[in-house]
């Protein structure tokens, strides 16, 4: 469903930028705008100028730090609104890394509660009206990608040394159809990091670009605006479930990568 | 106009960034940047859960789980002791209901005791008075005879005198005597 929604996203952008790029004094829809890094102050952009990546990372840790640490903070056995919040967060990534990756993944819960707080509250921002979605670059969901594949390979190899490359081998195959398997299992083991975040960047960029789009029908239709407006609405009740849902992916597969690197055992 | 001061602003961004047309995310030249801030937040974030959020959020799960478990044991206990009371009162009941019976059944020996002493005291009395009582009439009974014989003397002697005979001492005596023998 992401990369449908992905493709016909990108299709929907270009068919728009061809259509409408000779009337753009009329209609100008300019839907991948809101994805522009800008700096906050001047111009010119190098790795550590303050920019709206900075702004909306800023708020996302922010975000984590009201719901967990302030929302925790009363310490109460009856737990108010914001505690509820917080520990059912904490139970629900915590229960997920026991179950998926096995007891002995709980040791790396932090880690991974970090990469889910990150991107849920990333996605849920990126959703007021005028933000910036720090989750719809390539170049953030990469590195958390790139961050999740050396970890588990890396966790593979010191856990098991070489029997990790047994999750290449399926031993349970019939032994002339081995070889060919793990080349399947290798180019798949690496296409990892690239699903992985393209699925999470695709997803939220998708979406965030249709409401443009739609936006813009509606800037330009007068008094039916309120077919794209409506359109937008329905989009972006699907985008509020999309947040959660590709922060939920996002974190779940990770556990499911960790649970492969603690136990390579096809 | 307004429209083209905005895509004016558009050309000269994406000039300045030298990006793809469309695709901010393709614009290599800002990934430093992203990448830069993005490692800052995750780090801080990290730092966030593992020094503070994670350790008291557990705290609190485990505070509560333990209050449940030792509530819940509470009343277990308090639920033991319950029917430890209610057995120990009931116990009791029956302590005291034996204990008063018993305190009955020796009244009533005792009372039945005194009762039989009484009775035995008084029927000797009684049979005491009775004897004396019978003695007493005995006496009376003689003293009677003797009176009837004088009195039966007496008028004998009347009554032949009046009948016109001359009333013999001895002969009436004898007479008398002789019918009250029988």
């Amino acid at each position: 469903m992401g990369k449908i929604f992905f493709y016909a996203a990108l299709a929907l952008v270009l068919v728009s930028g061809l259509i409408f790029a000779p009337a753009e004094s009329k209609l100008a829809i300019h839907p991948m705008d809101q994805f522009n890094v800008a700096a906050l102050f001047g111009d010119h952009i190098s790795w550590y100028t303050p920019t709206n990546v900075t702004l909306w990372m800023a708020l996302a840790v922010a975000a984590v730090f009201a719901l967990l640490v302030m929302g925790s903070s009363r310490r109460a056995i009856v737990p108010g609104r914001a505690q509820s919040v917080a520990e059912l967060a904490y139970g629900f990534i915590y229960k997920m890394v026991e179950d998926v990756a096995g007891k002995d993944g709980v040791k790396f819960f932090p880690y991974i509660m970090t990469l889910f707080m990150f991107i849920v509250m990333a996605n849920f921002l990126g959703l007021i009206p005028g933000s910036f979605t720090t989750t719809s670059h390539i170049a953030v969901t990469a590195v958390l990608a790139a961050l999740v594949f050396f970890t588990v390979t890396i966790v593979g190899f010191v856990k098991n040394g070489a029997g990790f490359l047994g999750l290449f081998w399926v031993s349970s195959a019939p032994l002339a159809l081995r070889p060919i398997l793990a080349v399947i299992e290798l180019i798949s083991y690496f296409v990892r990091p690239v699903s992985h975040s393209i699925r999470l960047a695709g997803n939220v960029m998708a979406g965030h670009a249709v409401l443009k789009v739609f936006a813009g029908f509606a800037a330009a239709l007068g008094m039916f605006s309120f077919l794209p407006i409506f359109a937008i609405t329905a989009v972006y009740a699907l985008e509020v479930l999309v947040a959660f849902i590709q922060a939920y992916v996002f974190t779940i597969l990770t556990c499911v990568y960790l649970k492969d690197a603690l136990h390579p055992s096809h | 106009m307004a429209s083209n001061t905005q895509d004016a602003a558009h050309g000269a961004a994406d000039a300045a960034h030298g990006s793809a047309p469309g695709m901010p995310q393709l614009d290599f030249s800002t990934f430093g940047n992203q990448i830069f801030w993005l490692a800052v937040a995750l780090v801080v974030i990290y730092l966030i859960l593992s020094r503070v959020a994670l350790p008291r959020i557990a705290a609190v799960l485990a505070e509560r789980q333990g209050t449940i478990t030792n509530d819940l044991a509470a009343a277990e206990d308090l639920k033991a002791k319950a029917v430890e009371a209610e057995n120990a009162y009931n116990k009791a009941l029956a302590d005291a209901r034996a204990e008063a019976q018993r305190i009955a059944a020796e009244t009533r020996a005792e009372i039945q005791a005194g009762l039989d002493e009484a009775i035995a005291k008084a029927d000797e009395q009684i049979s005491a008075k009775a004897a004396e009582s019978e003695k007493a009439i005995a006496e009376i009974k003689a003293g009677a005879l003797e009176s009837v014989k004088a009195v039966a003397t007496d008028t004998a002697e009347a009554l032949v005198t009046a009948l016109g005979g001359s009333a013999d001492a001895d002969a009436i005596a004898a007479a008398v005597a002789e019918r009250t023998k029988g």
